[in-house]
Order: structure tokens, then C-alpha cells, then sequence
């Protein structure tokens, strides 16, 4: 049996078997589906070029706009900005930050997109992902495998809290997302478990008590600009933890945590626009004008 | 709840922007597709709640039409599934409704189909893309397309439902789940059976050969 509830079970597992995180993640989902590992690592190829188009088409296409009309184009006018020698804060957070707008905004122009670990947050994991493996020209099996760890992360958060933002706020849905970038990004550059634990740990400490609160109902505002943060919350704890900065408290205990908030939020601000900047006169006058439209 | 795959943490692949409000609507639509199983003339759809509130924004209109006509979630035509439904002759329309008791994304659809019968069907995207489909024609039947899904209309008289798995159990076909409601004793009764393979035409047919079963019909299951 190769199942764990949470990343310590994980890591343990993994210790014990004398096997890497990704190959136990995937016994684990042999077990479970019957699939062989080949069927496994296609099925994450496949959801790895998804996510490769939806950041170039989000950079590229100069008329991406959402159903709504309300966004589009930032990922674009970040990116040039940061090519035109413009950055204040370096080229990788940067650029992570311009693929993770853009693919949140290819999400809203109802374009395809992988939900990693929702369609909501979907920016997050692969902007920061791809972002490292180009800078340090990863082969495509190593990435892979680093979604596979990000995969194992997710399962562990979504066991023991939510990565429902109806569920738990938005710390569910980005912070989960931005927990799953860090230690994805932590195995890439070769940390060891213990830091991949604590990139987990602080990435999603720093967002407890992020609400779900979106303008109108849309998967847009804010949405997109915290997928934006949530990749840069995701590399700054990554950059942390292979540093050797650990996280006091222990990375389940957080995860905890988290639900726990989640449980004392109401339901205000999760996702039932009531509240937060759903509920600020001009969030009211963009729903107004939504309607009217209609 | 069945144990989560790493399938729903890294995926589905899906057009945005809202698992529920989108690929959530396309298997609303697919799953209907399933339960009328004929050309479709016309539809109808009521939109309750979250949906009624903001089904342009997140593209439910053409999610829903989309999984009708057949369309995946991934699948970049939903976009166009007006201009689609209008080639293929098929009315559409979405209209406000106040449902009770049910999820926030709630929808009924009701679907006139080329031989003039018109299906209801009530469904609910509960989150992350699952659906449940509440009602059929006002029969409560909440099945979620997970499952190969054999739906009965039958007598309610004692021995039914054993005849009914005399005849699944030729094939060794493993029930899943599995459940049983009527409106009252002794008059017409709804089977829903949840099963792990798929029920061959002639196993339906001798489903359908039981004396006191008057409807049976096998809806695939939509990934």
C-alpha cells in the first residue's frame, strides 16, 4: 500500500521504500487506478503541454480578453515590461509572475487550461514550474516529475483541508496551489525533504486567511493578480527553504491550520461574493454593468 | 467519497474559467445527452442561483448547449456551441428560475427531442467539475455519471428487484451502488443502479423482458 494523508506520511513513505517522492505519488495512483506507469507519466505530459500553450497564448495573443470584457493582456504588459530591461524585481520573479496573469487570463478568455489544483488557481503551479525549468534548462522528464510532487503536495492538503475556495477561501485554492508550486520548485532544484516540507510550510502560512471574495461571481477579479502573488509567494518560500530556512511550525500542522480557518471564515468570503472587494461599490457598479450588458 | 487520484489535485484539462460554473455545466449537458439519447430539437434551459446569476461571465450558457451537442470539457468548439446547436437545427434558451432546495448551481433542462417527447431533468454542479443529476422527469435520481448507470420504471412488488439482479448477475456484474424509491406502496417505483461495467443490449433487454418493468434505460458514464 502506497497511500499517505499527509506530506510527512509522504516523505516517510518514501524514506522508508527507498523511493523518490514522484515514483511513490505514482504507485500510489497505480494502486488506485489500475493505470500502468507509462498510462501515468502520459496522462501528466499531456496536462505539462496544456499548461505550456495556455502561458504562450497567454503572452502571445494581443486581443486576450475574458467573456466579460473586465480583464486581459497584463501577463502581456508585464512580461514586455520586464524584457525592456524594466524589472525592479529580477527577471524569474518576473517572468512567473507575467506567465501566471497570462495563464489566469487565458482561464477567463474560456480557453483551455490544466486546474491545478482548480481552474481558479491554475496560474500558480505551472507559471512558477516553468519559469525555474527554463532559467536551469530542465528536461521535460524532470519537470514531470516535479508535477508528480506537486501532485503528492495537493493530496496531502486536499485530505486533510480543502482546495475548494467555496470550501476554505482563497487560501484553499492559491495558497494550496502556491504550497504545491514551492515544493515542486524545491524538488527541481534538487532540495532534499526536508526543505521541500518547509517551502510548503511557509508558502502556505504567509496566505491563511486569504478570503474567496471574486467581483460579480467571475473567476477574474482578484483572481488573476493573486494567481500573479501566489507564484511569487510560491518562489520566495522556495528560495527560503533551500537556503535552509525552516518553517516552525511543521508543514501538516499548518495544513491544519488552514482548514481551520477555513472553517471560521464565513460564508461571506468564500466565493459567495457578499463579501470583501466583491462587496465594495465598485465591484457592485461592475456587476451592474454586467447585468445590464446582459 | 471515493479516494481522491492525483487526476483531480493536476487536472482535468478544461476550458476556463470555473470548474463549476464551466466543465462542471459541460457534463450537465453530457450526461443529458445520455438520458434523452435522441436527436434533439429543442431545449430549454432554466438557471437557478449562481448559474441564473452569472452564466455569461463563466460561459455556462455555452457550456451547458456544448455538452448537449456532445462536446468534452476541453474541447474548444464549446465556444462556439451556438453557431453549432443553430447548424444542427436545435432550438435554445435560457431562462430565470427559483428552484427549492437545491445547490446554488442548479439547472433544469428541458429538452424536446425529434420524436416529440420531452425529457425534465434537474442538475446540480456540486464542485471541482462533479455534477449530480437530481431528477428525471420528477423522479429523484442522484446519480453523478460516475457509473455506468441503469435507471428503471417498475412496479413496486416484492421479487422486482431480485429478478433484476438475476439478470446482472449472469454477467457478473458488480453493483456499485444502488437504490430504490417510490412515491408510494404498491404503485411505480425507480430503481437507480450504479454498476462497475457496462450492461450489454441484450442484458437490458432482458431487463426490460421482467414483467412488471415498464421503463429501463442505461446512461453511460461522462468523464
Amino acid at each position: 500500500m502506497y497511500d499517505f494523508k499527509t506530506i510527512n506520511g509522504l516523505i516517510e513513505l518514501a524514506q522508508k521504500e527507498e523511493l523518490s517522492i514522484p515514483e511513490v505519488v505514482i504507485l500510489r495512483e497505480q494502486e488506485l487506478s489500475e493505470r500502468s506507469e507509462a498510462e501515468i507519466r502520459e496522462l501528466m505530459k499531456k496536462n505539462l503541454k496544456v499548461m505550456k500553450e495556455a502561458a504562450q497564448k497567454g503572452l502571445e495573443k494581443d486581443d486576450l480578453t475574458s467573456i466579460s470584457g473586465l480583464t486581459g493582456g497584463d501577463g502581456r504588459l508585464l512580461a514586455e515590461a520586464e524584457k525592456d530591461g524594466k524589472s525592479l524585481i529580477g527577471a524569474v520573479i518576473s517572468q512567473a509572475v507575467a506567465k501566471a496573469l497570462a495563464i489566469a487570463e487565458v482561464n477567463a478568455a474560456m480557453e483551455p487550461i490544466v486546474a491545478v489544483p482548480t481552474a481558479g488557481s491554475c496560474g500558480i503551479l505551472p507559471a512558477a514550474l516553468l519559469t525555474v525549468a527554463e532559467k536551469y534548462e530542465k528536461k521535460e522528464e524532470e519537470v514531470i516529475d516535479a508535477l508528480f510532487v506537486a501532485s503528492g503536495i495537493g493530496l496531502a492538503i486536499a485530505q486533510q483541508a480543502s482546495v475548494s475556495g467555496a470550501e476554505g477561501g482563497c487560501q484553499a485554492e492559491c495558497g494550496s496551489a502556491a504550497g504545491m508550486a514551492a515544493g515542486a520548485v524545491v524538488y527541481l532544484m534538487g532540495g532534499d525533504h526536508n526543505q521541500l516540507a518547509s517551502a510548503v510550510a511557509i508558502s502556505l502560512k504567509t496566505v491563511l486567511g486569504l478570503v474567496c471574495d471574486p467581483v460579480a461571481g467571475l473567476v477574474e477579479v482578484p483572481c488573476i493578480k493573486r494567481n500573479a502573488t501566489g507564484a511569487s509567494n510560491a518562489l520566495v518560500a522556495a528560495e527560503m527553504a533551500l537556503a535552509g530556512i525552516e518553517s516552525v511550525i511543521p508543514v501538516d500542522e499548518v495544513i491544519v491550520a488552514m482548514k481551520k480557518v477555513g472553517d471560521a471564515l464565513p460564508n461571506e468570503l468564500k466565493e459567495t461574493s457578499l463579501g470583501g472587494l466583491a462587496a465594495t461599490p465598485t465591484a457592485r457598479k461592475i456587476e451592474n454593468e454586467l447585468t445590464l450588458n446582459n | 467519497m471515493s479516494k481522491l487520484s492525483l487526476l483531480d489535485i493536476i487536472g482535468p484539462i478544461m476550458l476556463g474559467p470555473s470548474s463549476s460554473h464551466t466543465a462542471g455545466a459541460v457534463r450537465i449537458g453530457n450526461l443529458a445527452r445520455e438520458i434523452v439519447a435522441e436527436e434533439i430539437e429543442e431545449v430549454k434551459f432554466h438557471l437557478h442561483g449562481s448559474f441564473k446569476e452569472t452564466y455569461q461571465g463563466h460561459g455556462t450558457d455555452k457550456a451547458l448547449l456544448g455538452g448537449l451537442l456532445g462536446l468534452s470539457t476541453a474541447d474548444p468548439k464549446i465556444k462556439n456551441a451556438f453557431e453549432l446547436a443553430e447548424e444542427k437545427g436545435i432550438e435554445f434558451d435560457y431562462l430565470p428560475v427559483e428552484l427549492d432546495g437545491v445547490h446554488p448551481n442548479t439547472a433544469k433542462l428541458e429538452i424536446k427531442d425529434r420524436t416529440d417527447k420531452t425529457t425534465t431533468i434537474v442538475a446540480s454542479s456540486v464542485g471541482g467539475g462533479s455534477v449530480v443529476i437530481k431528477q428525471i422527469d420528477g423522479i429523484n435520481v442522484d446519480l453523478n455519471g460516475e457509473y455506468h448507470t441503469l435507471i428503471t420504471l417498475h412496479q413496486d412488488k416484492p421479487g422486482v428487484m431480485a429478478k433484476i439482479s438475476r439478470v446482472l448477475e449472469e454477467d457478473e456484474l458488480n453493483i456499485a451502488f444502488m437504490k430504490v424509491l417510490r412515491e408510494y406502496k404498491g404503485a411505480l417505483a425507480t430503481a437507480v443502479i450504479e454498476l462497475d461495467h457496462n450492461l450489454t443490449t441484450k442484458k437490458l433487454r432482458a431487463i426490460k423482458e421482467i414483467a412488471e418493468i415498464k421503463e429501463a434505460r442505461i446512461i453511460k458514464p461522462v468523464k
